[in-house]
This record gives C-alpha cells, sequence and structure tokens, in this order.
C-alpha cells in the first residue's frame, strides 16, 4: 500500500481522476504516520495538476479531515497538508472559500507558530494563495490573525520562508487600502525596507511588489513607505540582473509618484529619473511599461517637474521605446508619457518636438493597425503637444499628411507665431508652407478659414494672390 | 479884342499850367506829407503790434517751457518710476510666485543628481559584475578541485605515466599538475536514514537515578571507527551513569545551620497566633510622631528652664537668696544604675 502510493506521485500525468480520491481518503486516516503524509502528499500533487482535481478533492470531503489532523499531526504531515490546502487553494476564488469554510484558516495560522521552518513556509504558502483572489478572502486570512505572524515569518532567516511571507502579505495587501493599512499596523513595512538589500533576487521581487501593493492605495501608505527609507536604494534594484526585480522596483516608484507632486518631486530629488530612464533603456517588452508610466505621472504633475523630466534625457529615451515596441499597450503608455511631458509650455512642447516623435505619433494615430486606445491616445497626446508647440520646423509636416482635426490645430499655432516672427514668415514661403496653406479647403466662417486669413494678413497680397492658381513662389519679392 | 483873348487865353493856358503845376506840387506835397505821416503812423502801429506780439509770444513761449518742463519732469519720473517697479515686479514674482533663477538652479542640480545617480549605479553594476563573475570562477575552481579528487587514480606513477602525462608531450598536461595536488576522495558510508517518526511516548520515566537514559538515538558521528579492543559497552554505561555518592562533608550543604535555624523558626511561627511583634509600648503601633512642646523645642535650643533649673534667670525675681536645696534623699534603687555588682567589669 505504501509503496503504491509512494510511486503514484511519480506519474501523476498518467493518472486517472475519481477512483484516486476515494482511494486516498481512506489512508488519510491510517494508522502509520508514513501512509497519511504520503497520502497527503499525493493527494495536494494531483490537486496542484489540474482544476477540476482539486474541486473533487473538495467534494469528496477531504478537508475537514486534513484540517483535524493538521492540528496534530507531525511536521512533515502538516507540510504535506498544507501543500494540499495551497494546490487546492490556487485555482479559483470558489474553491478558495471552501477551504475558508472548513475552517483551515485557524490550523493554518497555527502553523504558522510552529517551530519547523518548512511548516511555516507551507502554511504561508497556502495562506498567499487564498488571499490572492478577492478582498473577503484576504480580510477573512487577516481576521484569523496571520498578518503578525507573517511578519515574523519574514524576519526569520530561512531565504524561502522570507520570500513566501513576503509573496503572502504582497497577496493581502493588494485588494483594498484597510487590509494594506492593517499589513503596515503590524510594523511590516520597515522589515520589508531592511530587506530590499538582500542579495537574492526572488526574495527581492517579491519585497518589491509587497511595497508597491501597499504604497498603491493611499498617499498616507505611500507616504510611510517613503518614510522607511526606501529611497536611494531602491534605485540599486532597479540595476539587478533580474528584470522582475526592475519592474517590479519600477512598479514601487510608479506607484508612489503617482499620487502627489510632492512624492514625484521627492523621487526626482534623489535622481530618480535618470535611474527609471536607464532602466527603460536597459530592457525591453513588457518591463518597460512601469518605467514608462512613472515618467508620464512625474511629468503630469506640474511644468517644472516636467522640464526636471526632460533635463533627465527622458524624451530621445521615450520616443525609441515608442518607435521600437512591438505591443501596441506599451505604444499607448509612451504616447501618453510624451503628451504629459509635452503638454504645458511652449519650451516643454519643443522639446518634444526636436526628437521628431511628433510624425512617430501621427502615424500611429493613421494607421488601421493601431488599436483603439493606441489611437486615443496619440491622438490626445498630439493635440495636446500642438496647442503648445512653436517650433515651426517640427510643425511643417504636419501640413502635409494631417487628417483636418489634427490640421486646424497646426495651422491655429502657424497663425499664431507668423505674425510675430519675420524669419519664420521667409522661411515659411521658402518651404512651400503658403502655398499649402492656400489649398486648404475650410469651409467659410470656420476657425480654420480664420487662421488661415490671419497668415494670409502676414503677406502682402501679391504673393498671396500668386498663390491662387498655384504659381510657384519667387523669394526675391521677400529678400528685396 | 483878339489879343485880349489871346492874353486871357495864354494867361488862361499859363493859369491852367500853373494852376495844375501847383495842384501837382501841393498834392505830391501832400502825398509826402501824408505818406511821411502815415509813415509814422506804420511806424507806430508796428511798434505797438510788436510789442503786443512779443508779449503774447512770451506768454506762449512761457506757456511751452513749463510745458516742456513739466514734460520732462513728468518723463523723468516716470523713468525712475518704471525703474523701481522693474526692480520691485522681479523681487516680488521671485519672492511670491516663481523664481526663474531657482528653477535653473534646480534643474541644474537635478541634472547633477542625475548625472551622480548613474555613475554611481553604474559602479554598483559594475562591482556586481565581478563579484558574479568571481563566484563563478570560484565555482569553476571548487568543481574542477572535486573532479580532480575524484580522479586522483589517474595520477601517473614512476613506472606508468598517466593519461595526462604522456611522453609525447613536452610539459604534462595542467591536470596532471592538480591532480598531483588532490588529496585523494574517501567514498562516504551511506548514512543511515533516520526514521523521526519514532514515538517519543516509548519513553519510560526516569524515576531511580540508576536506569539508563531512554533519550532518542543520536546521530552517527561521522568519522572512522576508532581502533583497538573496548571494554564491554554496558560495562562502560554503568560506570558514566553511576549514581554521585558523595562524602557526608559534601552530602550536606555548607549552611545547614543557618537553614536548620529556619526550618525552626518557620515552625514556630507556623504555631504563632498573633503575627504582630509584642511591642514595648501600648501605642508604639501607632506610629504617632511625638510633637514636642514649643515651650522646649524653641530655636535657640530648649530652654534651660523647667529642666536645668527651676529659678528664674532673673535675680531680682527670686523669693529668697539661698539655693534651693533637695528635701527627699535619692532613691536608693536607681544608686547602683550602670553599675555592676562586682568590681570586675566596672563601667568607668
Amino acid at each position: 500500500m505504501v509503496a503504491e502510493l509512494a510511486t503514484r506521485p511519480q506519474n501523476i500525468e498518467t493518472l486517472q481522476n475519481a477512483g484516486v480520491m476515494s482511494l486516498l481518503r481512506p489512508l488519510l486516516l491510517d494508522v502509520v504516520p508514513t501512509i497519511q503524509q504520503t497520502a497527503a502528499l499525493a493527494l495536494g500533487r494531483l490537486a496542484n495538476y489540474n482544476g477540476d482535481l482539486a474541486e473533487a478533492v473538495v467534494k469528496g470531503d477531504i478537508l475537514p479531515q486534513l484540517v483535524y489532523s493538521l492540528a496534530e499531526q507531525n511536521r512533515f504531515y502538516k507540510k504535506a497538508a498544507a501543500f494540499v490546502l495551497r494546490a487546492v487553494g490556487k485555482h479559483s476564488p470558489q474553491l478558495a472559500q471552501a477551504i475558508v469554510d472548513c475552517g483551515a484558516l485557524d490550523t493554518l495560522v497555527i502553523c504558522l507558530e510552529d517551530f519547523d521552518p518548512g511548516v511555516k513556509e507551507a502554511a504561508a504558502w497556502a495562506l498567499g494563495y487564498i488571499a490572492r483572489h478577492n478582498a473577503e478572502l484576504s480580510q477573512a486570512v487577516v481576521d484569523a490573525g496571520a498578518v503578525p505572524l507573517l511578519v515574523l515569518c519574514i524576519q526569520e532567516p530561512e531565504i524561502a520562508l522570507k520570500r513566501i511571507a513576503a509573496s503572502a502579505l504582497s497577496d493581502i495587501s493588494k485588494h483594498s487600502p484597510e487590509l494594506a493599512q492593517t499589513v503596515v499596523d503590524v510594523g511590516a513595512i520597515a522589515h520589508l525596507a531592511q530587506m530590499i538589500l538582500n542579495p537574492d533576487s526572488k526574495l527581492k521581487r517579491q519585497v518589491l511588489s509587497a511595497l508597491s501593493q501597499i504604497a498603491k492605495h493611499s498617499v498616507d501608505l505611500a507616504e510611510m513607505v517613503v518614510e522607511a527609507e526606501i529611497f536611494p536604494v531602491v534605485l540599486t534594484c532597479l540595476k539587478d540582473k533580474d528584470d522582475y526585480v526592475k519592474k517590479n522596483a519600477s512598479t514601487l516608484i510608479r506607484e508612489i509618484a503617482k499620487h502627489t507632486p510632492e512624492l514625484s518631486q521627492l523621487i526626482v530629488n534623489t535622481g530618480g529619473v535618470a535611474a527609471v530612464t536607464d532602466c527603460i533603456g536597459s530592457c525591453k517588452g513588457n518591463i518597460r511599461l512601469p518605467g514608462i508610466m512613472m515618467l508620464g505621472y512625474v511629468a503630469a504633475h506640474s511644468e517644472n517637474l516636467a522640464m526636471a523630466v526632460i533635463v533627465s534625457k527622458a524624451v530621445p529615451q521615450l520616443s525609441v521605446c515608442l518607435s521600437e515596441e512591438p505591443e501596441d499597450h506599451i505604444k499607448a503608455a509612451a504616447a501618453w508619457a510624451l503628451g504629459q511631458i509635452g503638454r504645458h509650455t511652449p519650451e516643454h512642447a519643443r522639446a518634444v518636438a526636436v526628437t521628431n516623435t511628433l510624425p512617430v505619433l501621427l502615424s500611429l494615430y493613421m494607421s488601421t493597425e493601431s488599436s483603439e486606445d493606441l489611437q486615443t491616445k496619440s491622438k490626445k497626446a498630439i493635440k495636446s503637444i500642438l496647442q503648445k508647440c512653436t517650433y515651426l520646423p517640427a510643425l511643417e509636416p504636419f501640413l502635409y499628411d494631417a487628417p483636418p482635426n489634427i490640421l486646424k490645430h497646426v495651422v491655429g499655432q502657424f497663425s499664431k507665431v507668423l505674425p510675430h516672427d519675420s524669419k519664420a514668415r521667409r522661411l515659411f514661403v521658402t518651404s512651400g508652407g503658403l502655398k499649402k496653406v492656400q489649398e486648404i479647403k475650410a469651409g467659410p466662417g470656420s476657425l480654420l478659414q480664420e487662421y488661415i486669413n490671419s497668415i494670409n494678413s502676414c503677406y502682402p497680397e501679391e504673393i498671396v494672390s500668386k498663390f491662387f492658381p498655384g504659381v510657384q513662389v519667387f523669394v526675391s519679392f521677400m529678400t528685396a | 479884342m483878339g489879343i485880349l483873348f489871346q492874353c486871357r487865353d495864354a494867361v488862361d493856358v499859363f493859369r491852367k499850367k500853373e494852376y495844375d503845376a501847383a495842384v501837382k506840387i501841393q498834392s505830391w506835397f501832400r502825398g509826402c506829407r501824408i505818406r511821411a505821416y502815415l509813415r509814422y503812423l506804420h511806424r507806430v502801429a508796428t511798434v505797438i503790434q510788436k510789442c503786443w506780439r512779443g508779449y503774447l509770444g512770451r506768454q506762449h513761449y512761457q506757456l511751452i517751457v513749463k510745458l516742456e518742463f513739466c514734460t520732462m519732469k513728468m518723463n523723468l519720473y516716470n523713468a525712475m518710476a518704471v525703474r523701481i517697479q522693474k526692480r520691485w515686479r522681479g523681487y516680488r514674482i521671485r519672492k511670491y510666485c516663481f523664481n526663474y533663477f531657482y528653477l535653473k538652479e534646480y534643474l541644474k542640480a537635478v541634472s547633477e543628481t542625475n548625472d551622480a545617480i548613474r555613475e554611481a549605479l553604474e559602479e554598483f553594476a559594475e562591482m556586481k559584475e565581478r563579484e558574479e563573475k568571481k563566484a563563478d570562477l570560484e565555482r569553476e575552481e571548487k568543481k574542477r578541485d572535486y573532479q580532480a579528487r575524484k580522479m586522483h587514480y589517474l595520477l601517473s606513477t614512476k613506472q606508468i605515466p598517466g593519461i595526462y602525462n604522456s611522453p609525447f608531450r613536452k610539459d604534462p598536461d595542467p591536470w596532471e599538475l592538480r591532480l598531483q595536488k588532490a588529496k585523494p576522495l574517501i567514498s562516504q558510508r551511506p548514512k543511515v536514514k533516520q526514521k523521526r517518526g519514532v514515538n517519543i511516548s516509548n519513553r519510560l520515566a526516569c524515576t531511580s537515578a540508576r536506569s539508563l537514559p531512554q533519550s532518542e538515538i543520536l546521530p552517527p558521528i561521522d568519522r572512522k571507527q576508532c581502533q583497538g579492543p573496548f571494554r564491554d559497552i554496558t560495562e562502560v554505561l554503568e560506570q558514566r551513569y553511576k549514581p554521585l555518592e558523595p562524602t557526608l562533608w559534601m552530602a550536606e550543604p555548607i549552611n545547614e545551620l543557618k537553614m536548620a535555624r529556619e526550618e525552626l523558626r518557620k515552625q514556630e511561627w507556623m504555631r504563632n497566633i498573633n503575627d504582630n511583634m509584642f511591642l514595648p509600648f501600648s501605642s508604639y503601633h501607632k506610629n504617632k510622631k511625638y510633637i514636642p512642646l514649643m515651650h522646649s523645642s524653641s530655636k535657640y535650643g530648649p530652654n534651660s528652664y523647667g529642666s536645668q533649673h527651676f529659678r528664674d534667670e532673673n535675680p531680682k525675681k527670686w523669693i529668697c537668696d539661698k539655693d534651693f536645696q533637695t528635701v527627699l534623699p535619692s532613691f536608693d534603687l536607681f544608686s547602683k544604675y550602670g553599675k555592676l555588682y562586682s568590681k570586675a567589669g566596672q563601667i568607668i
């Protein structure tokens, strides 16, 4: 019997279902402890493999038995039973709810107080998986008093236990501000902040993710995270070899930056923007996304911060992202970030326009392959930048290819700049812009027509009339 | 008659001529006079007009000068006011709304911080890389050492050259040198897997000091077997776990006497009805602080009247001049107070 069970865990994939459950169940009540342990282990592996098998475990009424014996048995059994609970709980919220309903949470919390680190790890893992699904389950886990014990687990020397406890805390605090507040009240932030310096990269991933889940809910929580003196240590995590550490670190910085201008200012003052820009440059794909969003959030708060972002050489990097990335949602994020940077004053718009991103944005807007989201974002970005842009060499290409709704903004900008600048007027004529403007057909009395009229009024009548039949311009006129 | 008429005519001609001449002369003269008068009048009118025009012109001129002066003053004031306003506006904006230079400084500081952070992060990344490389190299070394230890038998002997020391090579392969340095690896004895599920409830309760302790099996000590004949294990354990047999002196504790006293005291205390100590005075326990008479506890020392002497200090108030005498003899009981009945050990 024992031998038969001992071989079963090896060939899970070739196993059948229902028969096994009914066989395993009485074995759980066996006298010999090794049989119980191996039976529990087998159940766990079955449940881990497939959601339906997990459901069968629940339906077979095995859970109450497991929970009951969890309280009494030795640590190998506890580990195996916690493994079963975790495997069942990870597939769906209903299964997790079933686990909670049979009172497993209290026993798991008791396991968290056990001496053996393996048992603690298994219990913490099970609690983490249960709390992951939704806020009610997390609340149930918190009500069972798991959070202080998890914080104690974090302080243990074993790295695996720290990882699991950190990931459990992260899963608990991600659902709502109250849960995050509960986690903070136990003093988790200080320990998590210390562990950022740990060299193990998987641990860093979990810790950074936990901190970002805490910080994302409200300004107070973000401020508490910042008070734990994570800057500038977090910036070293942006240089880590592991991609997910970089991603989680930039997520954390993004969550902090998005709340208020003061927090963004803090990040800028510690050099965070430069670090994030370098991090964006060094990775590809989805890893870049939080970093791009962070730049957008910082620039969105105020024009001084946007200027600081420009000074940190972020704009060329963003335009590279915009053109290189294959995925639409990353491009949309880059377009949004550029829009936020360029929309404040003509200086900012000029900084964006100089890098030749506007044609790229236009092409993204016009292309039929871009998703809805990308199109709306690039359109907004173009509009907001154009309304402030006075850098004419960048505006000129727009006269030729832009659709009418963007064209009117372009022409509007020209009409604002040209009356005052004679050199620009000359350039405008020589580059053929004036000719193009004449060719635009606008409804009489519309805004576009007004703009065209104001442009025409900058030039003497003869030149304007020369364009109507579409004749080439004579430069001598302007140079005389 | 004709000559008369001729004379008359000639006179008439002359008369006409003379008359005309006279008229001419008179008219011319009158003309001159009138002209002179007119000239005079013109001159006078010119003088009047000149003066009047001069007066008017001067007035006008003064007005112009005044206006010019006012304008000049106003321009000066405006220019000065502009200067003041320029400074004030610049100061106000910089202090309360927006300081351009501060912004510039801030941006410069931000870019400097960025550069510093970039450098620091580069260094950090480099350091990490170096550490990793070092760790990798060490791991490689360890692996190679381990392999060399496992393959120590491939070392070349005097008779037979090993595979790494081929006679056709000039120097031996570096593996040869490694093999020479490596200590041969002894295969480990297979560790006995202890089933930790042994029930602890099998343990006997140790009541007597003579029984052997039934603790869990200790893990085997991982070294070679010691060589040599050994005593019988039961004898050894008996010896090892022999109970203590102390001498009589050691059997009793050192503060035996004190403890016996304590014991006695405890037994007596057991029999006490009342735990309070027997107090000397009835109100001893009342803990009342003794308040002396103000009369006797004055600042300048107790009044000696009433204790040292019973007579007034002022001799004028005395009734008689003589001293007081003791009427009654002193009490004999207290004559020996402080003195023992024997002379030996007398209080001096």
